[in-house]
């Protein structure tokens, strides 16, 4: 019952290498390149996006180790002469910013960690109760429907909910007797928002994996349990929720891994210079300081910062996942 | 089965909770339809109304996408993106899946490392930005299509999808003379029809609602995607298009809509294509999900 859905969750890289390799010298390789031609020839183009477009770039960050300046030709970057070695690296880690960067992106996370990861799991786990097929298919399709929209639109949702003039939520708090709230300049409650606006636009969304996994358990399982006594909350706890656990486990892992992903459309979106103490985060720093500022060798040299840990926490999810005898990423 | 009444309250409390979840998912989006709806004399009235106008009016839509807007240029700006961004994608994901799933591939795994490394590492904002200032992409409606060529998930989800054609279909094909090519078109291209019309449709909403690159990349309104002008409505209002003849015509309006209903339906109207094919889009991507599972 594992192997299924553990195969849902990740794309394999390797998942049909051949069991034996046949040691293969120059001369058959050349021979095994030579019948395939036509396939090189059809990968050569969709290879080379690969170069450009998302290697290059790669390339490009050694001018986090340069003072780079954009006015000069693409020599300048493979030159010595603007060579400063890590000295952005320093700039970046003793700049007062560096701790509160850090700790919004990693807050904030593990906010969006807290509420996003089990209100999902909440959520398969009511609709796979619900006993009416209409109305459980009416409450999926409509759960999902925040997924689609654009970040652009769903912050701008959030804005038309929020605002002092008229919006919904300050309109109830008025009618309630409140004062209206200017929600989104308000450091006390922004991070609220963006967890809010997070869980609701992929809470429905994310409950689709879990509702996967529910589908695969064995109807027998239920039946025994009724017949043992138990009511639906200990079928719930004692039959479904066992039976996902490897769903629930291999997805935290790989949130985890991703945790310096913290949001930054959704953030950039909403945010403004009053907020900036509690959401400016890694990505959001890189775009103001890095591009808006022009400071284009900085800038790299902390998204470079920001790329290096992410691999490394990715690595360590795939590592612990491999030790909970689940097939990992890779 | 007879239900214990324990049973069915329980059946109850659920429904009655899910009814209140479905509608925090719902009612933002609903309202804000209806604050589209508001004229600006119901505006001074009520305020903005809670849950629904008196008299909707479409004032705001009118103002928006009158004749000669940047609106309905922005409308075929994206239209645009999404066609040949679409199409390009699957031109270049399709052939890449195919030769990945021959089993029989010289540095097969390799090649597909080099892919896969790219899912873990970025180069990163800055990077990319300069690697499209260097191509002189910047201000260019390519800057938008180019970069996002294949997305290397939805790559190996088709490749994994055309493992489990069996390898004696081209066997076969070859054995009745059949070129590669042949192959390729008769054989392989009508079989995974399902994943083909699967990732087209996710490059299709990706290209509808990405707004980033074209936020740093593009600096002529002319060229702006939809994303864009909503966005600059949402956080600086109308003005700033106010050289775009469909929008200066607000003040000869003898109604001009408040300020917040032309913003909501300026989110209408970047998201009504997506809801007008929302059932669509529902059942491909919740399929797709279970998709790349199939196993070669």
């Amino acid at each position: 019952m594992q192997q299924p859905l553990g195969e849902q969750i990740r794309v394999r890289v390797d998942q049909d290498a051949p069991v034996f390799r046949e040691k293969r010298g120059f001369r058959e390789a050349w021979r095994q390149i030579k019948r395939d031609r036509f396939l090189y020839a059809l990968a050569a183009l969709p290879l080379l996006y690969f170069v450009i477009f998302r290697y290059l770039p790669m390339v490009g960050l050694i001018i986090a180790f340069q003072d780079y300046d954009p006015f000069l030709g693409i020599g300048a970057i493979f030159s010595m002469d603007n060579f400063v070695g890590v000295k952005h690296f320093r700039n970046f880690f003793d700049s007062i910013f560096f701790w509160n960067i850090v700790r919004n992106t990693v807050v904030i996370s593990f906010y969006k960690l807290l509420f996003g990861f089990p209100l999902p799991i909440i959520l398969a786990l009511l609709i796979n109760e619900v006993r009416v097929t209409l109305f459980q298919r009416t409450v999926q399709t409509i759960s999902y429907l925040p997924h689609f929209f654009s970040m652009v639109v769903a912050a701008g949702i959030v804005r038309a909910m929020l605002t002092p003039q008229g919006g919904l939520l300050n309109q109830a708090i008025v009618a309630f007797g409140g004062e209206a709230q200017a929600f989104l300049t308000d450091p006390a409650l922004f991070r609220s928002i963006l967890v809010t606006m997070d869980v609701w636009q992929q809470a429905g969304w994310n409950s689709i994996i879990f509702l996967a996994a529910m589908a695969t358990i064995n109807p027998e399982m239920y039946e025994a349990a009724a017949m043992d006594g138990a009511n639906r909350f200990q079928r719930m706890w004692y039959v479904t929720l066992p039976s996902i656990s490897f769903a629930i486990v291999i997805i935290l892992i790989f949130r985890i891994g991703g945790m310096l992903d913290a949001g930054f459309e959704q953030i950039l979106l909403l945010y403004s210079p009053s907020v900036y103490s509690v959401s400016d985060i890694i990505d959001t720093y890189v775009y103001r300081a890095g591009l808006i500022g022009r400071q284009y060798s900085f800038g790299a040299a902390v998204g470079l910062f920001k790329s290096v840990l992410a691999l490394i926490l990715m690595y360590m999810a795939n590592k612990v996942a491999h030790y909970l005898g689940q097939e990992g990423l890779w | 089965m007879k239900l214990s009444r324990g049973e069915k309250l329980f059946d109850w409390i659920n429904i009655l909770v899910l009814t209140i979840v479905t509608l925090f998912f719902l009612v933002p989006f609903l309202s804000v339809v209806s604050t589209s709806l508001v004229s600006g004399r119901e505006y001074a009235l009520r305020g903005l109304f809670i849950l629904y106008p008196h008299r909707p009016v479409l004032n705001s839509y009118d103002m928006l996408l009158g004749q000669g807007s940047i609106v309905i240029n922005a409308y075929f700006v994206t239209t645009a993106r999404v066609i040949v961004g679409t199409a390009l994608g699957l031109i270049f994901t399709f052939p890449l899946a195919y030769v990945l799933s021959k089993r029989r591939l010289y540095a097969r795994v390799p090649i597909t490392m080099f892919i896969f490394f790219t899912m873990l590492f970025h180069g990163g904002l800055i990077p990319n930005f300069v690697l499209i200032e260097k191509l002189g992409l910047l201000d260019s409606f390519w800057s938008m299509i180019l970069p996002n060529l294949i997305n290397p998930w939805w790559l190996l989800i088709m490749r994994n999808f055309m493992l489990a054609i069996p390898e004696e279909l081209e066997e076969a094909a070859i054995m009745d003379g059949a070129s590669p090519l042949v192959v390729l078109v008769r054989v392989y291209l009508p079989l995974s029809m399902p994943v083909i019309a699967t990732i087209g449709l996710w490059y299709a909403v990706m290209h509808w609602n990405y707004w980033f690159d074209a936020a740093i990349y593009i600096n002529d309104p002319k060229k702006l995607p939809l994303q864009l002008i909503l966005r600059g409505i949402l956080e600086y209002g109308t003005g700033q298009y106010s050289d775009y003849s469909g929008l200066a015509e607000m003040t000869e309006l003898t109604d001009p809509p408040p300020a917040e209903s032309l913003k909501a339906a300026m989110i209408v109207i970047t998201t009504l294509p997506i809801l007008m094919i929302y059932p669509f889009i529902q059942r491909y991507f919740v399929k797709g999900i279970m998709l790349g599972s199939i196993k070669g």
